[in-house]
């Protein structure tokens, strides 16, 4: 990283209408919009894949080989490369809240309380939750679901029995895992990350956000936990056994506005953030060493997608205002 | 209910509905959030304070209460919630008045006034009140904070009044109910003379005025010190103040615990340097309320 900017090196694209998630389809950039359109960026070309005919996107997710966006027209709909698009579920005009998937092909989601999860050969079990719910994440061993609720969260083998709960007051919403599957984290209501010791349910409090936490993403080693919601990306250590408890975060690219989303790159200790006013930038772990990506002056236009492709070459990104672009980086 | 204070519980549910209707920003003119019956809608307005993404999705524009008028007085009896709701509002739909006698209507507006005297009065058959009397109220904009009560009305500010409002307190001596430019109401001007507010033993309002200029730097500490210890029991709260060294107005609303203030216009030349503060409120500590702000005068 002996440059300090990648502008050059940055494709744009006018995508319209805000990105909810970005994600790479083989090598294809695809940005998933919130009028119900996947946008394909292909070299010379774009295509709008109509994934929603009446209904805007609230989530979207990737594995990489097909696009899964639920909507609040109460469907669920995987889209692939092609842009080939099959119904997974219709929740007959329920909004879906939430949405998580497994690399195996497995994926869960929530309408209000209602949380389903489907294995890879399609089988949905049901679950009803104390409350509405905001977050889900599989749990890396076993097919088993983390689900984040109002007052803790809950732990669901689909194919077993009563799920096991994690109690902590207050509203809880983004969920995620430790990819050793040792720690499950949410985001809550009140600006903070609680996490829970899975072993022994011991609670861990990371609070000091002036903001919510709102996009996490775990290091390739999976011994760091990057965070958006505060005026630097805040990345919590878990390498130990007691995870975070007793030690502080690091904190890279730090600007005077809010980190909005966050991207670890797949195979380098190297963070994609993404800042309130439209900003990305790539910092270095380990010394906090900056390159420009995009951004402008005075602009309120926050960053809403970010995520690299398999290799790590590239990076997409989309805002709010409906800003795509695509940064190839330099060989 | 997150931390367990009542001033900063927000709505949850609220949160993740308008997260989702942002998806479909720009293809609708505004939101409505209707509660249940017996819904406190401060959770519901405070969310519009606390949430800091909602504060930049969106704004409040004011908190409107369907009434029987045939039930009201049973329900302010047995319901807190129905007496909360009166209280909180900025508009008060009377509905139903053609189940009630003439007698019956004015006690019911009585006993909302001695509760709330400070929202606009509908009375309405069927809910026919026309849209721009309950959409557009922008009631918690400060630089709509303008008629806290009538005599402000009676020395200026009639330029402001695009909607031709006009507002009574308990003893105008006009019937209380809206006087716009709708023909679905009635315009019986005087004809309510004696009406008096029925006190309510819980539910009060409390208006206060000095007669002049108060002191920034007693006046801030006091109110935020009032908030934070009453602020359970204070429900709404508003103000106009002539801040000593101070051209501009300075205009205060609250929800419980949470105050929003600024400057707002200049004081005309014309017009009469004076503070005046509202609460409404549960068993409002009135004695100590008064003393507290009569300290703040310049």
């Amino acid at each position: 990283m002996s440059e300090t900017s990648l502008a050059q090196h940055v494709t744009n694209i006018e995508a319209g209408d805000t990105i909810v998630a970005a994600a790479f389809l083989g090598r294809t950039p695809v940005y998933a919009l919130a009028d119900g359109t996947l946008l394909y960026v292909d070299i010379g070309e774009e295509k709008r894949v109509k994934a929603h005919e009446d209904g805007a996107i609230l989530v979207a997710l990737s594995d990489g080989k097909r696009f899964v966006t639920g909507g609040d027209d109460g469907l669920l709909v995987a889209t692939d490369a092609e842009g080939r698009s099959e119904t997974i579920a219709d929740e007959k005009g329920k909004w879906i809240d939430a949405l998580t998937l497994r690399e195996d092909g497995a994926m869960a989601w929530s309408a209000g309380k209602s949380v389903r999860a489907r294995d890879a050969k399609g089988v949905v079990k049901n679950f009803d939750a104390p409350s509405a719910v905001r977050g889900l994440c599989f749990l890396p061993k076993g097919y088993r679901l983390a689900i984040a609720h109002y007052n803790g969260a809950s732990l669901w083998f689909p194919n077993a029995g009563d799920p096991a709960f994690y109690e902590w007051k207050g509203s809880h919403l983004d969920a995620t895992v430790s990819p050793d599957g040792r720690f499950l984290v949410t985001s809550m209501q009140e600006n903070m990350l609680h996490g829970w010791r899975l072993a022994d349910s011991k609670h861990m409090r990371m609070s000091g956000y002036p903001a919510k936490t709102r996009s996490f993403s775990w290091s390739p080693d999976g011994k760091w936990l990057a965070t958006s919601g505060a005026d630097a990306c805040v990345v919590w250590p878990f390498e130990t056994k007691d995870g975070p408890m007793g030690r502080g975060p690091r904190e890279c690219g730090v600007r005077p506005r809010r980190v909005s989303r966050v991207a670890f790159h797949p195979t380098n200790m190297v963070l994609a953030i993404g800042y309130e006013d439209g900003w990305v930038l790539l910092a270095r772990l380990n010394d906090g060493a900056e390159i420009f990506v995009r951004g402008e002056r005075e602009s309120n236009d926050a960053v809403t997608a970010l995520a690299w492709d398999a290799t790590g070459k590239r990076l997409a990104f989309g805002t709010k205002g409906g800003k795509a672009g695509v940064l190839d980086l330099p060989a | 209910m997150n931390n367990g204070c009542i001033c900063c519980t927000v709505r949850g549910d609220l949160i993740r509905i308008l997260e989702g209707l942002m998806r479909r920003k720009g293809k609708f003119d505004a939101i409505i959030v209707e509660t249940t019956g017996l819904a406190d809608p401060a959770p519901v307005a405070q969310t519009f304070f606390v949430d800091q993404d909602v504060q930049d999705a969106a704004k409040l524009d004011a908190v409107v209460t369907v009434a029987d008028a045939k039930w009201l007085s049973a329900r302010l009896k047995d319901a807190p919630e129905a007496k909360n709701q009166i209280a909180f509002a900025d508009v008060i739909i009377i509905n139903k008045t053609d189940l009630v006698s003439p007698e019956e209507l004015r006690e019911v507006e009585a006993r909302i006034r001695g509760i709330n005297p400070y929202a606009k009065l509908h009375r309405a058959v069927k809910s026919n009140v026309p849209l721009d009397a309950v959409l557009g109220k922008n009631a918690f904009d400060l630089d709509r904070i303008l008629e806290i009560e009538p005599a402000f009305l009676e020395t200026d500010d009639h330029d402001h009044h695009h909607d031709h409002d006009h507002e009574c307190g308990p003893d105008c001596g006009h019937d209380h109910h809206h006087h716009g430019h709708d023909h679905h109401h009635h315009h019986d001007h005087g004809h309510g003379h004696g009406l008096k507010a029925q006190h309510d033993e819980e539910m009060q309002s409390l208006a206060l005025t000095i007669d002049g200029e108060v002191d920034p730097n007693k006046f801030m500490p006091w109110v935020n010190d009032l908030v934070q210890r009453e602020g359970p029991s204070i429900l709404r709260s508003k103000g106009i103040l002539a801040l000593k060294g101070e051209d501009k107005r300075f205009v205060f609303q609250g929800v419980h615990m949470i105050l929003d203030g600024d400057l707002q216009r200049d004081w005309k030349p014309d017009e009469k340097r004076v503070s005046r503060i509202v609460f409404i409120g549960r068993n409002l500590k009135e004695d100590e309320i008064r003393e507290g702000f009569m300290k703040c005068a310049a």
